[in-house]
């Protein structure tokens, strides 16, 4: 029996793990996803603006520690919300400066935005150095969970997915249930046909680029709560998140979170049997495959290009 | 031999323009930079190889691959491993505790050689694994891929991502690939040492005289239909399908050629440098890679081999000088490239310099002619002057080849 309650516990800790993969995963690929799938813009840069959230939150903490210790339980809500807002200010700026002049050239986008990571990861290491640094996390966040003997589930963890499930209730009210939503979805669907009956596609394109770096941005605010924050710390997921995204089948949130959950699970299992990298070769190996037998993605929509 | 004149060598500019490379790689800079920056070119050279293929499969078939990493380390792998056989045999290796194997096999407990190592021991095997191994692996890939139809952005994220699988499998089995370091100390090729100065010069135009070739090859292949066909694949797909066409057989044929210029570089780079890592296989390096040919121009062959030694000295000379500068140079290079020359170096050629040479020549014609009193029509003069000069567009070219692209 108590070789069962040991299995069951491993077991248990082990799809946490997958989860809180899974949480980063997702907060990564939902910019991506409504980028990529809205204009069909490869954005390489999307890891950076992790990055950007991360430093913001970085800033925030350490400003807290040294003008007002008394405020640092509550510092990392207005993180978030100046993390989102950074990143979705950059955004805005990147699209009106580069995007928008590469929406006929999808594959020239997705050279320009690796330079324009190459010249921001650069950036950061100027601005903050080339080491990695952490934000003090508030106390709440520290320590964990014992909801039996041998189980231990961190509070970080708990938070990030917290964070995640918020989120993307929030963008599927947004994308489903608001007027903005509605002309993405037409922009996706069609866009010369939402243009003729009054949609300024330009302005949801743009404001969609700048939502899904913000997003990006949270995503780089959670993401210092399990783990410190470096100048490539963004680049690091991008090729995941990609394969996210794509595998989910673009314009589909559903996809997305389905693939997301696959993904990280896959991962977290197969580490749990053999070593790190290989686990990475393996998953990476079976979403490929998987792409060459079904193109279009898990869940895909019809969408007139 | 008119036909050969014309689709290989490229008619009067094309010839004009193979010879100036000729000379700057076999004359000037031989002589004009000392053995250690030479043996720096030679590795740009390894370089403008996968540039050129990317030059055939990105800009004349429209396919762009982020994965050349993987079909250039893996040509480079294969000539490591032979190489690297040939350095660990048992005498020099007998104070392992399993002499005749690679020192970092015997370091990670291996005792017995892995079995895809065998083939290595023999050179003519590991010539034909060099480029049977990337092209059959580029040729499975292109079928899978493209047979579904798989285009644009979604072929490139798959190609980097395969990128990234083989870079981080190289450095996960350390005791069978050498791991983050890869395979070092080579020392000879079949007896013949590779590290010596005279060997670098050989090497080094070696690799000159098989870049032009493949520049040659190139432009046969683009003066043929097969070229006409991918430049009419890269703009209006369905139509070349409706006309009876099989786009993918095209496609994964130029996948497979530009895969094997990426594998010969590779052998080469490994000759060369005297190592193999996956440095140069993984997701920056296969990019990077990109970028050179959008410098050099992704319409031309030649314009490639420019881009790619103009980054590369670029990236030389600003780590070396400004190392905090140099990914800012990058970067920016990518976004300029992209969004203001996207025909690269050679499409500024066509674009500018071309035509001012073109006018500055009619000019000295028509100063040549005023003094003399000469009428405008005059049989003495040689008639392609007159021809030539209303055409600033096709210059140095009579009007007997009109072309899609420029291919020089």
């Amino acid at each position: 029996m108590s070789w069962f309650s040991e299995f069951g516990a491993i077991l248990a800790m082990q799809g946490f793990n997958g989860l809180s993969v899974f949480c980063v995963l997702l907060l990564m690929a939902l910019g991506l996803a409504i980028i990529f799938g809205q204009m069909g813009v490869i954005n390489m840069a999307h890891g950076e603006f992790l990055t950007i959230g991360a430093y913001t939150t970085y800033l925030f903490s350490s400003l807290t520690t040294s003008y007002a210790p008394a405020f640092a339980p509550y510092y990392f809500f207005f993180a978030i919300a100046g993390a989102f807002l950074i990143a979705f200010c950059v955004g805005y700026l990147v699209e009106w400066g580069l995007i928008r002049h590469l929406y006929r050239r999808p594959l020239d986008t997705l050279l320009a935005t690796w330079g324009l990571s190459l010249v921001m990861q650069q950036a950061f290491r100027s601005t903050f150095g080339a080491k990695e640094v952490s934000a003090t996390l508030p106390d709440w966040l520290m320590g964990s969970v014992k909801p039996s003997e041998s189980i231990d589930i961190p509070i970080n963890g708990l938070f990030v997915m917290g964070l995640t499930v918020i989120l993307t209730g929030m963008l599927a009210l947004l994308l489903y249930r608001s007027q903005w939503g509605l002309r993405v979805r037409a922009t996706t669907q069609n866009r010369i046909m939402s243009g003729a009956v009054g949609i300024n596609t330009r302005r949801v394109d743009r404001i969609t680029f700048a939502l899904g770096c913000g997003i990006a941005g949270i995503a780089g605010a959670a993401f210092t709560t399990i783990g410190s924050t470096g100048p490539t710390s963004g680049s690091l997921y991008i090729v995941d998140t990609f394969l996210t995204v794509v595998l989910g089948g673009a314009a589909s949130l559903a996809g997305t979170i389905a693939s997301a959950f696959t993904i990280a699970q896959t991962q977290a299992t197969a580490e749990f049997f053999m070593h790190g990298s290989m686990a990475k070769v393996l998953t990476l190996s079976a979403v490929v495959l998987i792409l060459m037998m079904r193109p279009q993605g898990l869940f895909s929509i019809k969408v007139r290009r | 031999m008119k036909t050969i004149y014309r689709n290989v060598l490229g008619g009067k500019a094309g010839t004009l323009d193979v010879l100036v490379l000729a000379a700057i790689l076999f004359a000037v800079f031989p002589f004009a930079l000392d053995p250690f920056r030479l043996s720096l070119l030679g590795k740009y050279l390894c370089y403008a190889f996968v540039a050129v293929g990317l030059v055939l499969c990105w800009g004349y078939g429209g396919i762009l691959s982020l994965g050349q990493g993987v079909f250039f380390g893996l040509g480079g792998y294969c000539m490591a491993m032979y190489l690297k056989l040939e350095a660990s045999d048992p005498v020099s290796t007998k104070i392992q505790s399993t002499p005749g194997i690679p020192d970092f096999m015997d370091w990670n407990q291996i005792t017995s050689l892995p079995w895809f190592w065998e083939p290595f021991k023999s050179l003519p095997l590991t010539v034909i694994a060099v480029l049977l191994v990337p092209a059959l692996l580029a040729f499975i890939i292109g079928v899978a891929m493209f047979k579904r139809r798989v285009k644009d952005v979604y072929f490139s994220i798959v190609t980097q991502a395969i990128a990234l699988i083989l870079s981080v499998l190289i450095i996960g089995q350390q005791g069978m690939t050498g791991g983050v370091n890869g395979i070092t100390d080579l020392k000879t090729l079949h007896g013949w040492d590779i590290r010596s100065d005279s060997a670098k010069y050989i090497l080094y135009y070696a690799s000159g005289v098989l870049l032009i070739a493949g520049i040659l090859f190139g432009r046969f292949l683009i003066a043929s239909k097969v070229g006409k066909l991918l430049l009419a694949m890269r703009d209006k797909e369905e139509r070349v399908r409706f006309s009876g066409y099989d786009v993918a057989n095209f496609k994964v044929f130029v996948f497979v050629v530009a895969a094997l210029f990426a594998a010969v570089g590779g052998a080469l780079f490994t000759l060369q440098v005297g190592f193999m890592s996956p440095s140069f296989v993984g997701i920056v390096p296969s990019i990077e890679m990109v970028i050179f040919a959008a410098v050099g121009g992704r319409m031309s062959l030649i314009g490639a081999v420019y881009g790619t030694l103009l980054v590369n000295f670029g990236k030389t000379y600003f780590s070396e000088t400004f190392p905090s500068l140099w990914l800012y140079f990058m970067g920016g290079l990518f976004i300029l490239v992209v969004m203001l020359f996207p025909n690269g170096i050679a499409g500024l050629m066509d674009s500018h310099v071309r035509p001012w040479l073109a006018r500055r020549r009619g000019a000295r014609l028509r100063n040549a002619e005023t003094p003399a009193d000469a009428p405008p029509v005059d049989s003495s003069l040689p008639g392609t002057a007159t021809v030539r000069s209303p055409s600033p567009l096709a210059p140095g070219e009579g009007a007997s080849t009109p072309r899609v692209q420029p291919a020089h």
